[in-house]
């Protein structure tokens, strides 16, 4: 038996000879090289859109990358823009009432996949799958037919909000793969104490469920926040219905030349997204990795 | 007897707790998909009524309709090359932020970010950035002596300008990879040193071995993502092309030379430029059939999203 087998690991790994630790240190620095690097180029877009925004409308169809003048007045001037107070109301409305709607309906739905027992499960399952993978193009023709003929709700956010009080594909599938993980004797102790299946989700199982829910809120709030293609087809016919996406695009041609004005919109509305990831970033992060779906 | 009471009342309790994602399944999936079948046979302009008229919509779209066959090698493009990139920088991304002690949860937060950027704002900003004229990445180039692409304005630049937009929001494959990498036990990295494995042999046989899952769980979702894929190129195409879409302007998605189009802007501009219903819904059921087949794959290699884990 030799010393080495002996020795333990971690005292192996104290115990590093002088030129191990230089070359560690170099390669600290070179990691620490590269990790800031890629940080400034993935932070010089916003860069690039904030100075431009603060720029005069003639300089920005130079080649100066830094404002010669700084017109922060452009950023209350998009506030002028008609229209633009209407999309926010519009989109806030849209994000608020879809995330609500979503969790009230997706919950039992998500509930009741991972409790219960009943025949045919998998088969649900696999449809709740198969509806979140599937490109909302594919079944947009006859929905519109219907929004636009039968209840002559196009123009209105109507046909972007109520779709979501019956449930969303992806977010059932995650707070079901959240809930497989809450042992069941927390739900059976409920049971015991006289609770029906429906008080001992919403009394047991609700709040421990908060991760879970904050991720699935988070995720439904940015995905209204950012849908384009539903206002498109929906809402473009009333201007009074346009969503900040949808808007914005107005709001280009309308400016058609004042790149200036235009990313300064673009910075509003980025903003409350960033601001939002700020607040929750933990619950937004744990969310992500439960969909990534051990192999 | 009593059996029986109990077995019914949890059927009905069942049933309660699915009722909004039961109705919600054949009112806005199950009804319009069969509804997308009739009418992919029928000839309907959305406003006299529809009448019957066999295969002719699938042979327009799959002989006649200009668009189809561009939007397809595009999306063979995207698939090949934007899906790829994402992929192996997701990975190296993870990598990095896992490897870095000192500030990761900023480095973190900030790859992560753009991510987030609301697709018709990044894509205006990306069309900003890369105008061929006054855009800072030209004029960088310019000052730097290299060649300036057209970017957006170009039909050879104009996806890879796409693949950049896409490589700057590749968070969500960053923090997958992020959370698998820190899954790969430590003790076999130390094992592996202790035999004097150098970096890259302990990435190539202990790192890709456990990751693999994931990279082919990035790879699939990433094609069904490109099957998805609207908002970004007709957004880019819009804005390089100068039209938007103002009242009585007509754009013709896919600019510049149809090399920006997807399968689901043909939906956009069958359907909803050009009302025909009928060719719209032969396209959609294209997507229908491609985005099932990757979903039945992603189902077969992780069982445990449908059953049990």
């Amino acid at each position: 038996m030799t010393v080495g087998e002996l020795t333990p690991v971690s005292a192996l790994m104290t115990d590093v000879p002088p030129r191990q630790v230089r070359r560690l240190s170099a390669e600290w620095v070179a990691l620490h090289t590269v990790a800031i690097s890629v940080g400034l180029l993935f932070l010089l877009p916003f860069v690039f859109i904030s100075l431009t925004s603060l720029m005069s409308d003639e300089q920005t169809l130079t080649r100066d990358l830094w404002p010669r003048t700084w017109e922060w007045h452009n950023l209350l001037d998009v506030w002028k823009t008609p229209g633009f107070l209407t999309w926010w109301r519009n989109t806030l409305v849209y994000a608020v009432a879809g995330t609500v709607l979503t969790l009230v309906s997706s919950f039992p739905v998500a509930y009741a996949l991972a409790r219960f027992r009943f025949r045919g499960r998998n088969l649900a399952m696999g449809v709740v799958i198969a509806t979140m993978m599937l490109p909302p193009q594919v079944v947009i023709v006859p929905m519109y037919l219907v929004w636009a003929k039968q209840l002559h709700l196009t123009g209105t956010l109507w046909p972007l909000i109520i779709p979501l009080a019956f449930g969303d594909a992806f977010s059932i599938f995650l707070l079901r793969q959240f809930l497989l993980t809450i042992p069941g004797e927390y739900i059976d102790a409920a049971k015991v104490d006289g609770c029906g299946d429906f008080r001992a989700m919403l009394y047991v199982v609700v709040p421990m469920a908060k991760p879970a829910i904050a991720a699935v809120a988070l995720f439904q709030f940015f995905y209204c926040w950012n849908d384009y293609f539903g206002p498109q087809i929906y809402a473009s016919e009333n201007p009074g219905a346009w969503t900040l996406s949808y808007g914005l695009e107005s709001f280009k041609s309308a400016h058609h030349t004042d790149w200036n004005l235009t990313m300064a919109a673009t910075l509003m509305i980025m903003a409350p997204v960033i601001i939002v990831f700020f607040f929750a970033q933990r619950a937004f992060i744990e969310g992500v990795t439960l969909t990534g779906v051990k192999g | 007897m009593a059996a029986d009471t109990y077995r019914r009342r949890e059927r009905v309790r069942t049933l309660l707790f699915l009722s909004p994602w039961l109705l919600g399944t054949g009112l806005f999936f199950l009804y319009p998909l069969a509804s997308t079948v009739y009418f992919s046979f029928m000839k309907y302009d959305g406003f006299s009524a529809p009448t019957y008229d066999g295969l002719d919509n699938w042979v327009y779209v799959f002989r006649d309709y200009a668009f189809f066959w561009p939007a397809l090698r595009n999306t063979l493009w995207l698939v090949l090359v934007m899906v790829t990139l994402r992929v192996i920088f997701g990975l190296s991304l993870g990598l990095l932020v896992t490897k870095v002690k000192t500030g990761a949860g900023l480095l973190r937060t900030v790859l992560y970010i753009p991510f987030l950027a609301p697709p018709v704002a990044a894509t205006m900003a990306f069309a900003f950035l890369l105008n061929p004229g006054t855009g800072p990445v030209n004029s960088i180039l310019g000052k730097l002596g290299l060649p300036e692409p057209g970017w957006f304005n170009d039909p050879t630049w104009s996806k890879p300008a796409l693949t950049l937009l896409a490589l700057w929001g590749v968070g969500d494959v960053m923090v997958i990879f992020m959370a698998a990498l820190l899954d790969v036990s430590k003790e076999q990295y130390e094992a592996a040193s202790l035999d004097g494995a150098g970096a890259w042999s302990r990435f190539r046989f202990i790192t890709l071995p456990n990751i693999r899952p994931i990279v082919v769980f990035s790879v699939v979702t990433g094609v069904i993502q490109t099957m998805q894929y609207y908002t970004q190129p007709i957004v880019a195409g819009k804005v390089a092309s100068g039209v938007i879409g103002g009242s009585g302007q007509q754009f013709e998605p896919g600019y510049p030379e149809k090399s920006t189009l997807t399968l689901p802007q043909l939906v956009y501009n069958l359907g909803f430029q050009r009302f025909d219903t009928g060719s719209a819904c032969v396209i959609a059921l294209v997507l229908f059939a491609i985005s099932m087949a990757f979903t039945a794959l992603i189902m077969r290699r992780n069982a445990g999203l449908v059953g049990e884990p």
